[in-house]
């Protein structure tokens, strides 16, 4: 595989694209956090690392063994909180740890490192050109879908009576939460990558009072923080993604400061 | 022509029947009201008519159907980051309509169009009610389903949330199924009854339906309800 080359200035390309994927993160990650999904993006990302262990034995690039396992994995949500409408949280939680359990067992301790807090060094073309892509696609899904979501968001039943598919819905919205998390793998780590979701739409939350304003506060925050959290990174030269995180956690509860009006 | 045909419909739930053997059929531009006590299956019944619960039996809508559904109170959290406007926005993204259609629905339910800025959360229990009305309307529906729409709005309100889906029902022939519990808006509004009991259904106009005997067979206790005749 091809290394981005010197000439196209490395930084500033991975600069951009982790903009990309923050506008992203802060736009999926708006939707989640109304949907009460904060949780759901820790166990959610566990099973990347089964993916990643299997691409290793496989010996193909680990972001694409997490990819797939993490699609799958969004599959087998929706599969579940569809046929039993019961004790999902306990499902998920059980088939994750079990997920995180493979995968440490089948993955070596620095690569287990490396995917849970990201790991450093240049992208390939490939792995840039799938951080673009994966990026669009959230980014059109949410701006696309966002009144089908919205009211989704309000009640499914409205939803069933306003033409929205509902269960496609939640399936592509889980497929996009998924997707989000595997852009972030190279980047960030799996485990870090939930944050960069959550953190910036939780901030959001507290201030936001329509949709317009949570949508562009958590877009804002999310590339914030991966602005300053690369800077911070690139004077101590150490892995961004933990510096990023750093600084959402801080504005986070810089935000408790306020306290919410109503 | 009928807007809506149902057969012997089912609904089961935990392993537990919570309506069954509902039949009847409904005239289009008509006003169904259902009643029943607590626990009778009232919004299942609604959330089996609109596809939203597995169900056995038949449940028949008219071809040309556009339905119109108000739930019963919806939790929604205070602090949600989405106001009136943001979705009464979405709802006429999805159902195509001009802009002219919202001030006509705020109008009809009697909305104002500063309160639209309130996130929904922090509207008044009326006001989200009268938001969800206009929500339905917005989708041009042929047939509305309402659950216990007057729930939480004052008494000037309830009368003219009468009135407005009345007149609905007179100027666009709309067909309206309603759950309630007042039963003098049911005999005053209502062309048919169907009565969901613990020992089954039973269906017709207000005053063959709405004996004393069979609201003692529904409630199960007599009620002590006097029609007021003024014919």
């Amino acid at each position: 595989m091809s290394t981005i080359t010197p000439e196209l200035a490395p930084e500033l390309g991975s600069l951009a694209l982790s903009a990309l994927m923050a506008v992203a993160a802060g736009l999926i990650g708006s939707f989640a956090v109304m949907r009460r999904m904060v949780l759901a993006a820790d166990p959610m990302s566990h099973i990347a690392l089964p993916g990643i262990g299997i691409a290793l034995i496989l010996r193909v690039n680990p972001l694409w063994g997490a990819l797939a396992l993490l699609l799958l994995g969004a599959v087998l949500i929706w599969a579940v909180e569809r046929r039993i409408r019961i004790a999902t949280e306990a499902v998920i939680g059980v088939t994750f740890a079990v997920a995180l359990a493979v995968g440490s067992i089948i993955t070596s301790g620095e690569q287990l490192i490396d995917a849970l807090l990201g790991a450093p060094g240049t992208l390939t073309l490939r792995e840039a050109a799938f951080g673009i892509v994966g990026s669009l696609i959230v980014i059109g899904f949410v701006l696309r879908e966002r009144n089908a979501l919205v009211v989704r968001l309000v009640s499914p039943e409205i939803a069933l009576t306003s033409a929205v598919d509902v269960a496609r819905l939640d399936l592509y919205f889980l497929l996009a939460f998924a997707l989000t998390i595997g852009l972030g793998l190279r980047f960030l780590g799996v485990l870090l990558m939930g944050s960069l979701i959550i953190i910036p739409a939780a901030i959001a939350r507290r201030f936001a009072r329509s949709l317009g304003t949570m949508l562009a506060l958590s877009v804002a925050v999310a590339v914030a923080a991966t602005a300053a959290g690369t800077y911070i990174a690139s004077l101590t030269a150490r892995p961004s993604g933990p510096y990023i995180v750093l600084v959402a956690g801080g504005l986070f509860f810089l935000s408790l400061l306020r306290r919410r009006e109503s | 022509m009928n807007a809506l045909e149902v057969q012997d419909l089912a609904v089961r739930l935990g392993g537990t029947d919570v309506i069954r053997g509902v039949t009847f059929n409904l005239p289009r531009a008509s006003c169904l009201a259902v009643i029943g006590p607590n626990g009778a299956g009232k919004t299942v019944l609604l959330r089996a008519l609109i596809g939203a619960l597995p169900h056995t039996g038949k449940i028949a809508w008219a071809a040309d159907t556009v339905l119109g559904y108000v739930p019963q109170r919806l939790d929604i959290e205070r602090d949600l980051p989405l106001n009136g406007r943001d979705f009464l926005r979405a709802k006429a993204a999805l159902a195509g309509s001009p802009g002219s259609m919202q001030a006509e629905a705020l109008r009809s339910v009697g909305l104002a169009d500063e309160t639209l800025s309130t996130p929904i959360g922090n509207m008044s229990g009326g006001q989200f009610q009268r938001l969800l009305i206009a929500f339905a309307l917005l989708g041009r529906p042929n047939v509305l389903l309402l659950d216990e729409p007057a729930a939480g709005i004052d008494a000037p309100g309830q009368a003219q949330l009468n009135e407005v889906l009345h007149s609905l029902q007179d100027s666009r022939a709309m067909t309206v199924l309603l759950v309630s519990h007042d039963l003098s808006v049911v005999y005053q509004y209502a062309d048919y009854v169907l009565c969901l009991g613990r020992h089954g259904a039973c269906f017709g106009p207000p005053r063959a339906a709405l004996t004393p005997e069979a609201l003692y067979e529904v409630y199960g206790q007599p009620l002590g309800f006097h029609v007021h005749d003024h014919s």
